[in-house]
């Protein structure tokens, strides 16, 4: 199978689905020769032309408000914010409109939008430009929520979302654009709601989603080698979560562990957490572990920002702890 | 229709009157306790939302704010489920779900009214991007008052909409206050419109009481963006004759300003007058069409009052896809 980047993974789900349906249009800063903040849409205002890909200036407010108006007229668009830490300016739109248009409608109206955008760290850009927000949308009902974490969800989650007659926040990690993975030739679609088990295992359910499905592998690995066996297990999808892939793993395994790049106070870790220990308390060996990011913003200087977050040592002392 | 017809003159009265009656009786059911939450009656600025409805076509989309109601029934919406909603019964508009600052009907293009302050603004850029994306000639009306003009998204959707020559047309109602904060104390250039020159566009600035002017001045902005010229700001110089809601006194604002606007500027009042005056319609037309709106009200709230409230169950269960 061919290898594709994270971020070429993308531009070819938003090709086909742009191919596909004439109703589709693209919106955001930069989308001409940068193709957009981290160069996902490279070469698609030339290809689809610039009313279908539309550079904006910088109004984040108008980028996903008109987004909503345009969803609401029988368009289909997908917005890009630059940084999940600029969605806060969007956010009446996001929060207010496009998340509760349907309900306080009555079930008339239909927001069929995507929001791209990206967060994390790892590019020592600090605190305003490396948050994990996903914690915000995950409370907001009327929203799905998904975080794709290597190139082949990227491609087949983002082709869903597209499809997706609701609106749909879609963030992307930083650090995972320049990942490379096998992609398939021929089209596929992952749906929206279906987790993955990216390792199977028997001693200690893992789950956890975009860059730290990563650090958990790796640690998932290591472990392996001193006797102990974790299922790492990522949502790929946080809203609607596949709780049932999950609680099924837990009951098998009897310890869970969350491992989120966001902080950890009202993560949403803690709420997965809570959720599966209720339904799976009386099979479980172990109380539940959370191994998340420090509650503080992100520090600029490499060691300090590296600290905030947890490194394949936090996972491995957490899992050795749930086996004790 | 013309815009000079008769046939449109008197429809426009019948709207006028329709929308200040079903206001009032909304009041008044409101004061008695009838329901609850917010409620945001357009009385005395009836003639922005009739005169600039009766200035688009159907095609158009229109994006209303939370003193929509007139709006609403200038377009054409069933004021039976406009009372519905109002009572939150499930045969209102919404379902139930949404109130008196949301409603919505997508068949006549009500797309979406709005309970955030400036929320529908940038909508009416989107709308206006899709119906340049779709080429038949759709026009956007966005109404919003003198408080979102000062809201950051006014200017962010205005230059949008301007650089990239949207039909849409921008109706500001400065009704002159923002709950209580004047918008002499808060605008701070003279006129709203003035700021449209900020952006290259149009900024007419018009007597809102005159139907006739409003009607005129939204079907020039209509023309304008239906010929691929691109958006128009206008203001409508309008008041609210009560507070912002029924439980405001609205002790905010001078007495002889009140006294002026209620006996000087009444659009419904100065409408009528200029009607029979000119001989478009006698006393006995208006008094048949003041039985006749007096009959439509009391049936839809009959209606609405008669009608069940929303399920439950089927609300909870509608939830699990959230």
């Amino acid at each position: 199978m061919r290898e594709l980047e994270y971020r070429e993974a993308l531009r070819e789900a938003v090709i086909e689905e742009m191919e596909r349906d004439g109703s589709i249009f693209l919106i955001g800063e930069d989308m001409g020769v940068k193709g957009g903040a981290y160069g996902v849409y490279k070469g698609l205002m030339d290809r689809f032309g610039p009313e279908r890909v539309i550079s904006t200036p910088i109004s984040e407010i108008t980028i996903a408000g008109s987004a909503v108006g345009a969803a609401l007229t029988g368009q289909r668009p997908v917005a890009e914010i630059h940084s999940v830490d600029f969605t806060t300016l969007a956010l009446d739109q996001i929060v207010n409109q496009a998340a509760k248009l349907k309900l306080i409608s009555g079930g008339r109206i239909d927001v069929p939008l995507v929001i791209r955008t990206q967060g994390g760290t790892g590019r020592r850009v600090a605190a305003q430009h490396s948050q994990s927000l996903e914690a915000w949308f995950y409370h907001i009902p009327g929203l799905k929520l998904v975080m794709p974490a290597t190139a082949y969800d990227a491609k087949g989650l983002l082709k869903s979302a597209i499809r997706d007659d609701g609106p749909v926040v879609f963030i992307e990690h930083k650090m995972l654009y320049g990942t490379a993975g096998d992609v398939p030739e021929e089209e596929y679609l992952i749906p929206l709601g279906k987790a993955d088990i990216k390792r199977q295992g028997k001693d200690i359910t893992l789950v956890t989603y975009s860059r730290m499905v990563f650090r958990a592998l790796e640690a998932a690995g290591d472990l392996d080698r001193e006797g102990i066996s974790c299922e790492v297990i990522d949502p790929r999808t946080l809203v609607p979560l596949d709780i049932d892939c999950i609680t099924a793993s837990v009951n098998r395994t009897g310890r869970l562990m969350v491992v989120t790049e966001s902080c950890r106070r009202g993560s949403v870790a803690s709420d997965i957490s809570a959720t599966v220990t209720a339904g799976c308390f009386h099979n479980m060996k172990a109380p539940p572990a959370i191994v998340a990011g420090l509650d503080t913003p992100i520090p600029y200087n490499a060691l300090l920002e590296d600290a905030s977050v947890p490194g394949v040592t936090d996972i491995r002392e957490a899992a050795r702890n749930l086996v004790k | 229709m013309k815009p000079s017809s008769v046939e449109m003159k008197k429809k426009m009265l019948r709207a006028l009157l329709l929308i200040r009656r079903f206001e009032e009786k909304a009041v008044d059911i409101y004061k008695a306790g009838e329901f609850t939450g917010y409620l945001h009656p357009c009385i005395g600025q009836e003639a922005v939302a009739v005169g600039a409805c009766s200035a688009l076509k159907k095609e158009d989309y229109i994006i209303s704010n939370h003193r929509g109601h007139g709006h609403c029934i200038a377009r054409g919406a069933d004021i039976s489920k406009m009372m519905a909603e109002l009572l939150g019964k499930a045969t209102g508009y919404n379902r139930g779900r949404g109130g008196s600052m949301n409603i919505s009907d997508p068949d006549i293009k009500l797309m979406a009214a709005n309970g955030i302050v400036g929320g529908g603004i940038p909508m009416a850029v989107g709308a206006g991007l899709g119906c340049k994306m779709r080429k038949k000639k759709e026009v956007v009306l966005c109404f919003f008052g003198d408080g979102a003009s000062n809201n950051g998204v006014f200017h962010e959707a205005l230059n949008m909409a301007a650089l990239f020559d949207l039909p849409v047309i921008f109706l500001c109602e400065n009704n002159l206050y923002a709950i209580s904060t004047c918008s002499l104390d808060s605008v701070s250039c003279t006129d709203i419109g003035k700021r449209a020159c900020a952006y290259g566009i149009p900024g007419p600035i018009i007597d809102g009481s005159d139907v006739l002017e409003v009607l005129a001045t939204v079907g020039e902005a209509a023309d304008r963006a239906r010929g691929g010229r691109g958006p128009t700001l206008i203001e409508a110089k309008t008041y609210r004759f009560y507070g912002h809601h029924p439980g405001d006194p609205a002790e905010y604002r001078p007495q002889e300003e009140v006294m002026f606007y209620r006996e000087q500027k009444d659009p419904l009042e100065n409408f009528k007058n200029k009607l029979l005056d000119g001989g478009v319609v006698c006393a006995s037309e208006l008094d048949e069409m003041e039985r006749d709106v007096a009959r439509e009200i009391s049936d839809s709230l009959e209606f609405a009052r008669n009608s069940p409230q929303p399920d439950v169950k089927e609300f909870v269960k509608e939830t699990f896809g959230m």
